[in-house]
């Protein structure tokens, strides 16, 4: 169980940078972009294909990054110059990448296991920093049992999801930003205000999509392959996060906002995890699950609103009652407490 | 006295003409041949029943719209053809919907930045630094509304009324060459409307702003601006200079217009007043 948890915690960390590429597109810009379904596994094959080619694994993670630019700046330009709907334009985006995926890698799944990948190199150099000794004694002095291979990917990737939420939350506040913000929430307003609302939103779809491919990429090179498939419904695993961390994190300001989103990936991943070691749910009933978390994360919030609201009233209501009552008759007992009993 | 009409303009539009729906039964000439120029630190109050054409107008100063025939010029150069958002480094708006001229999820000290960064090219300069900040909280307190001291607030949260006045501030305080105000008291109760005419008044002495402005409300026509003109139809039917708008009355003004058009008015009365 315990082994169970803590590789979500390490995916989700890693999926985090997806659903941040998701969080751009779909709340700064108000863009449902479905591209991220194709340029998930564009970042994952262009990743693997030069890994495997014998590239530097962090280069071929950056090459990715570029590759998932590109995918979101045409869906970006299919929207804005070619004035096809919002989510056509990703539709299109994500069938058309599907084909290009399997011409990058040549076939429909490239293995990495093998291989000398950024997940193997950055466990190499924190097991050559000794911090895991250092946990591991701590853990056993707990009296915890479980002892994972290494605690390193998990702490990079915690850290390096905190390090890109903090370069959104900087981006987000310089003037281009505000205008990318802007864009999403009133166009006509930005326009009057000197801004090329196509270029920023082009802009800014490349960059969700080269967050989402960065993510595809990582996670080739942690499960050890990419395949052509792997991206089939990555768009609502993004939703899912997003909404999921809004509801339980709050999304008052960006910077919240941001940081709701990496616990919304890890939260989902481990509420993915738990769902599976239900006795009669199959692997395969994975992207049901998931819709269900989403329809629940979209719905439950609103019910306990309307339910408190309702609550609220009632009382308010019993409360003008009793005053009115108590004034009605004074205080002679017998009657009050009669129409007390009543309500 | 030619010469220097060309050269004094700071806004010229020349023989505009656009037809909507071009031969279609739904044909209709939304600006016949309009001529107009504003000097620099010219007021002109636009009135005029509902499709004169006013809206157009303005669409067409801004960029929104592209006239058939004719040249929109701003201070000398001509901008027929320049795209809105390149024009808008220019001009600052003012929209008749409250909701338009703000972001409503961005606070009020992140609006004004992108009003402020609007005449420059946006990088990745900080959005609102602590010079800005205080920039900004000076500006505010000429609203005298105390929106200086909710700068993180979001903009979302204030009223129809302050947001108005908000957006009158952003459109104005990096000081555009022409201020366009589309009925921006329209949609406010009869206090707010007063405010904010009265804001605008003073906004645009301060900053001695080339404005335009489309008004139905004839009284507040006659109580801003230096000049008026009326329009019907696409055109421009009556015009005042300084001297004949201080004399002006509701009452001369709709007698003005029953001369002109030969027909009662009684149905527009109720709009335009």
């Amino acid at each position: 169980m315990p082994t169970a948890i803590f590789g979500s915690i390490e995916a989700g960390a890693i999926y985090a940078l997806m659903a941040l590429g998701v969080y751009l597109s779909f709340r700064i810009l108000d863009f449902p972009d479905l591209t991220v379904d194709g340029s998930f596994v564009t970042g994952a094959s262009v990743a693997a294909v030069m890994i495997v080619g014998g590239y530097n694994p962090f280069f071929a993670t950056i090459a990715a990054m570029l590759a998932g630019f590109a995918a979101g700046c045409l869906t970006g330009l299919l929207h804005t110059k070619g004035k096809i709907n919002a989510l056509l334009s990703g539709i299109l985006m994500m069938i058309a990448l599907y084909s290009i995926n399997l011409r990058i890698m040549g076939k429909s799944n490239v293995p990495l296991l093998s291989e000398e990948t950024a997940m193997t190199k950055l466990t190499e150099f924190w097991q050559g920093l000794g911090i895991d000794h250092a946990i591991q004694s701590l853990t056993a002095a707990l009296g915890m049992s479980f002892v994972p291979k290494t605690w390193g990917i998990l702490i990079l990737m915690l850290i390096l999801a905190l390090a890109v939420k903090v370069l959104i939350d900087l981006f987000l506040k310089t003037d281009v930003g505000l205008a990318i913000r802007a864009t999403g929430d009133n166009e006509t307003m930005i326009r009057s205000f000197s801004a090329d609302t196509d270029i920023l939103k082009i802009f800014g779809l490349g960059i969700s999509n080269a967050l989402v491919a960065f993510s595809g990429a990582l996670v080739a090179q942690y499960n050890g392959f990419s395949d052509v498939g792997m991206g089939i419904g990555m768009i609502i695993i993004g939703l899912a996060s997003v909404i999921i961390g809004e509801a339980i994190f709050g999304a008052k300001t960006i910077v919240r906002a941001t940081l709701a989103v990496i616990g919304g990936a890890i939260l989902y991943r481990i509420i993915v995890t738990l769902a599976l070691r239900v006795e009669f749910l199959e692997t395969g009933d994975m992207k049901l699950i998931t819709a269900v978390i989403v329809i629940s994360a979209l719905i439950l919030p609103k019910l306990i609103q309307q339910q408190k609201e309702k609550q609220r009233k009632r009382r308010r209501l019993l409360e003008a009652k009793k005053n009115q009552a108590s004034n009605a008759y004074g205080k002679s007992g017998e009657q009050l407490a009669a129409i007390k009993s009543d309500s | 006295m030619l010469t220097g009409k060309v050269v004094n303009s700071l806004l010229q539009l020349n023989q505009i003409h656009k037809v909507f729906n071009e031969g279609t039964p739904d044909e209709k000439i939304a600006l016949h041949r309009i001529h107009l120029q504003l000097k620099p630190g010219d007021f002109m109050t636009v009135i005029g029943s509902n499709g004169a054409g006013k809206s157009t107008l303005m669409n067409m100063i801004s960029g929104k719209l592209i006239p058939d025939m004719g040249d929109v010029l701003i201070d000398g150069s001509d901008v027929t053809l320049v795209k809105e958002h390149k024009r808008s480094k220019l001009i600052g708006r003012v929209f008749q919907d409250p909701m338009a001229g703000t972001a409503p999820s961005m606070t009020i000290e992140e609006n004004l930045a992108i009003a402020y960064s609007r005449t420059m090219t946006r990088g990745l300069r900080k959005g609102v630094s602590k010079k800005r900040r205080d920039f900004f909280r000076e500006k505010l307190e000429m609203l005298h509304l105390g929106l200086e001291n909710r700068l993180s607030a979001k903009v979302g949260l204030l009223s129809g009324g302050e947001r108005q006045a908000l957006s009158l501030l952003m459109a104005t305080f990096t000081e555009p060459k022409i201020l366009l105000l589309d009925e921006h008291t329209a949609a406010l109760d009869p206090a707010r409307a007063e405010l904010i005419t009265n804001l605008t008044k003073e906004i645009v002495e301060t900053y001695k702003l080339t404005t335009l402005m489309v008004t139905h409300n004839m009284q507040q026509a006659l109580d801003l601006g230096n000049r008026l003109i009326m329009m019907d139809k696409g055109q421009i039917i009556f015009e005042t200079n300084e001297q004949q708008k201080q004399n002006l009355t509701v009452e001369k003004l709709l007698e003005e217009f029953q001369k002109i058009r030969g027909e009662k008015m009684s149905s527009d009365k109720a709009v335009l007043i």
